[in-house]
């Protein structure tokens, strides 16, 4: 408080003294005047209100009891007689004196009792109260405490906003006193169509630990304690607020493989049922049933890629399990060789994994009997004398992609080119890309080996691995480069029980074939001028053979005019395969076929389309691969 | 950029603590000299409207009411000047719409803390 802001109160003050000399005298003549006697009111309010703030606080207590005289009057409870305007008169010279004079002596402080006391008995009404007189304000000494930990409940009346308080700010406020943990309760927020910005209906709680008081939280609501509901309750042991994830010790659980087959069968059958739900939303025209329809389609969404999800399993268990594999097998070989591993975390199908183990021991067998040197021949070529074998696993899209490499010597491709026209698998003179070279190792009964090892010479060969691929819709591409090592790839689908299809149609009969496989449709007229049953077309230039569904499947009826032809790629080849029509595309949770099917190795499953009925999933390799007999026969 | 506060009090030397202590904060000030003054000179630059409650012409209750009707100014906190024998005024107040209070006479770092509260 400076000595300028003390002279503007005196200045002020002295003006308000003056003002109220000449309202009291024009009291004195007009004593019913209600305007004059709360201008008066308002001048003594002032003078105290200001008093106390600039440290003049004998006034404001003097004043003080002026004003509750005043008061009285004010509300008719004392009349106003000449004598009651004396007594005040001399009151406001007494604080004009006091003005002067701030510290109030002995002397003064007499002389206001005795004005008090005679303002007692002309106003019989008034009685000076001493208690409340107030002082200049006192910041209470903050006493330190020991953090204590409060759950403070706040819930705002919805229209606290329109008195300029802002919750957030509270909390913020909150939050300052200590360590503070919110939760916002939002379930009292009422849908779009009846939000109204201007209300508040968030709820909060908190969860506080301070070394503030009770009351300093409490204050904190001051503003807003009759708008808001505010508890604060002390919590008797320090906690923290449980977390929604509650990182229990063991939140995993066992459930049998059979219950999880069955809740992805369910779930497709929903899926099903809600493809048909969503189609007779459409074809219905009403809006109620198309929102039904379309919340049922994000519910089934939702719910197919959780359950898909819980099949999902990490690699990285099948990958350290060829640890030990490759520890024995270097032992074994005189080599050293290490096995390094990358994205263990990459999640498969459970299905999936438990039929990657084979192929993927394969090629981990073969990496390191075929891919590694010798110790000595790795030194001579320049090479670290241990090996590293790598298996890596990474997503990419709806596949996954595994890897198997080594830092061996690569594929000798003029070997393998000899061995297979040696094993008759190509003609000594065929024309091969290098891809389809080095892909002449998985073909049935190659082996390259010098000698026939312990290990990889079984006579069983690769080809177990493009058989176990094929299982799993799979594919794999072959990298190398002599003397770096080789690289083997299989791109491996994410799960087994969906595929991308395209439907068919034959003679009434629906078909699904893997997208993956198919690369073109064609339109096919001139079928009946063929006599043979299976043909060739000519697609740009390539002779492509191929069949009909009708035919294969010895379907009744006559085929339209202009039929489709789909054209797929397989081991074997480009294949054909004509249907009557082609539908698109198709997302098929596959169904197996009974175990009466089992050795129909065409048709691996069956889906059930949107409108119940059933299409079969055509197997495209095995299909083909009948198809090039069938061709070769004839 | 400075947030802008309106002191409304018919006492020049209320007026000039007010303004003083919040200017020291780097705080514009408008001041006003009654409910009247102040309703002229309101702006939707004001933040906040600290407010005596027994002003002349227009006083403090009204001026919260007016204010809380003027759409632009819907959502401004309103800080009241209120003495401790002034509780139905309080009452009045709050009722009106004010945003909060000090009680007179007050600190200037306590009108400061309230100021922080209420403007953040």
């Amino acid at each position: 408080m400076n000595d300028v802001q003390r002279q503007v109160y005196i200045d002020e003050a002295a003006e308000l003294l003056s003002d109220l000399e000449v309202s009291l005298l024009a009291l004195e003549e007009r004593p019913d005047d209600a305007e004059l006697i709360g201008r008066i009111f308002r001048g003594l309010h002032t003078i105290k209100g200001s008093g106390a703030m600039f440290g003049f606080d004998a006034i404001a207590s003097f004043t003080h009891q002026l004003e509750t005289a005043f008061e009285a009057v004010r509300d008719g409870r004392v009349r106003v007689t000449p004598d009651l305007i004396g007594l005040t008169l001399d009151a406001r010279d007494h604080i004009q004196r006091l003005l002067h004079q701030p510290a109030a002596d002995a002397l003064s402080t007499e002389a206001g009792m005795r004005i008090l006391a005679r303002l007692c008995t002309a106003a019989p009404d008034f009685e000076p109260a001493a208690a409340d007189v107030p002082r200049s304000p006192e910041v209470p000494a903050e006493i330190p405490a020991a953090p204590r930990q409060y759950r403070i409940h706040f819930e705002p009346h919805p229209d606290i906003l329109l008195t300029g308080n802002d919750p957030i700010l509270l909390l913020r406020e909150l939050a300052g006193l200590g360590e503070c943990s919110l939760v916002a309760q939002l379930d009292r927020i009422p849908q779009l169509d009846a939000f109204d910005p201007e209300q508040c209906c968030t709820r909060w709680d908190a969860l506080l630990t301070t070394t503030a008081s009770e009351n300093a939280i409490r204050d904190i609501f001051i503003f807003v304690e009759e708008r808001a509901t505010v508890t604060i309750e002390r919590v008797a042991e320090p906690a923290r607020v449980p977390e929604a994830r509650c990182s229990a010790p063991s939140a995993t659980l066992r459930v049998s493989a059979d219950k999880l087959d069955s809740l992805v069968n369910i779930v497709g059958e929903l899926v099903t049922v809600q493809a048909r739900l969503s189609g007779y939303a459409a074809a219905s025209g009403s809006a109620e049933a198309g929102l039904i329809a379309e919340e049922v389609e994000r519910l089934t969404e939702r719910l197919r890629e959780t359950t898909m999800s819980v099949r999902m399993l990490p690699i990285g268990e099948t990958f350290s399990r060829f640890k030990r594999l490759v520890r024995d097998l270097s032992a074994e070989l005189g080599k050293n060789v290490e096995l390094t591993t990358e994205g263990d975390d990459t999640e498969l199908d459970k299905t999936v994994i438990e039929q990657l183990n084979d192929p993927l021991m394969h090629l981990v067998r073969n990496a390191v009997d075929h891919g590694i040197e010798r110790p000595e021949q790795r030194r001579a070529a320049g090479k670290p004398a241990n090996g590293t074998v790598r298996l890596a696993a990474r997503h990419a899209g709806a596949f996954v992609l595994i890897e198997v490499s080594d830092d061996g010597t690569g594929m000798n491709r003029d070997a393998i080119r000899a061995r297979a026209v040696e094993r008759g698998i190509i003609a000594p003179g065929a024309v091969l890309t290098d891809q389809e070279v080095l892909s002449l190792i998985f073909k049935p009964g190659f082996s390259t080996a010098e000698r026939v090892t312990e290990i990889s010479g079984r006579g069983v060969g690769m080809d177990v691995v493009q058989r176990s691929l094929d299982a799993l819709r799979g594919s794999l591409s072959l990298a190398s480069e002599t003397g770096l090592g080789s690289t083997v790839t299989l791109k491996i689908p994410l799960t087994l029980a969906i595929i991308d299809g395209l439907l068919l149609e034959a003679a009434g009969e629906f078909y699904v074939v893997p997208l993956s496989n198919i690369s073109e449709c064609l339109e096919l007229t001139r079928r009946s001028a063929r006599p043979a049953r299976h043909s060739l077309i000519e697609v740009r230039g390539e002779l492509v053979p191929y069949i009909a569904l009708r035919d294969h499947f010895a379907l009744s009826g006559d085929p339209p005019p202009v039929e489709q032809v789909i054209v797929a790629e397989t081991r074997e080849g480009k294949c054909g395969f004509v249907v009557d029509r082609v539908i698109g595309d198709h997302h098929t949770v596959i169904k197996k076929l009974g175990c009466l099917y089992r050795h129909v190795e065409e048709i691996p499953g069956a889906t059930i389309l949107g409108n119940g009925s059933v299409a079969l999933i055509l197997d495209v390799e095995r299909l083909a691969a009948e198809v090039m007999r069938e061709t070769c026969r004839n | 950029m400075a947030k802008t506060i309106m002191t409304v009090d018919d006492s020049a030397s209320v007026r000039q603590l007010v303004g003083f202590t919040l200017r020291s904060e780097g705080y514009e000030v408008i001041e006003a000299v009654d409910g009247k003054d102040a309703l002229h000179r309101l702006t939707s630059a004001v933040r906040l409207i600290v407010t005596d409650l027994n002003m002349p012409n227009i006083d403090g209750i009204e001026l919260i009411r007016a204010v809380r009707a003027t759409p632009a100014c819907r959502y401004i906190p309103i800080i009241m000047l209120t003495t401790e024998s002034q509780d139905s005024k309080k009452q009045a107040g709050k009722a009106a719409g004010a945003t909060g209070w000090i009680v007179k006479p007050f600190r200037p770092e306590q009108l400061l803390a309230v100021v922080k509260k209420v403007l953040g």
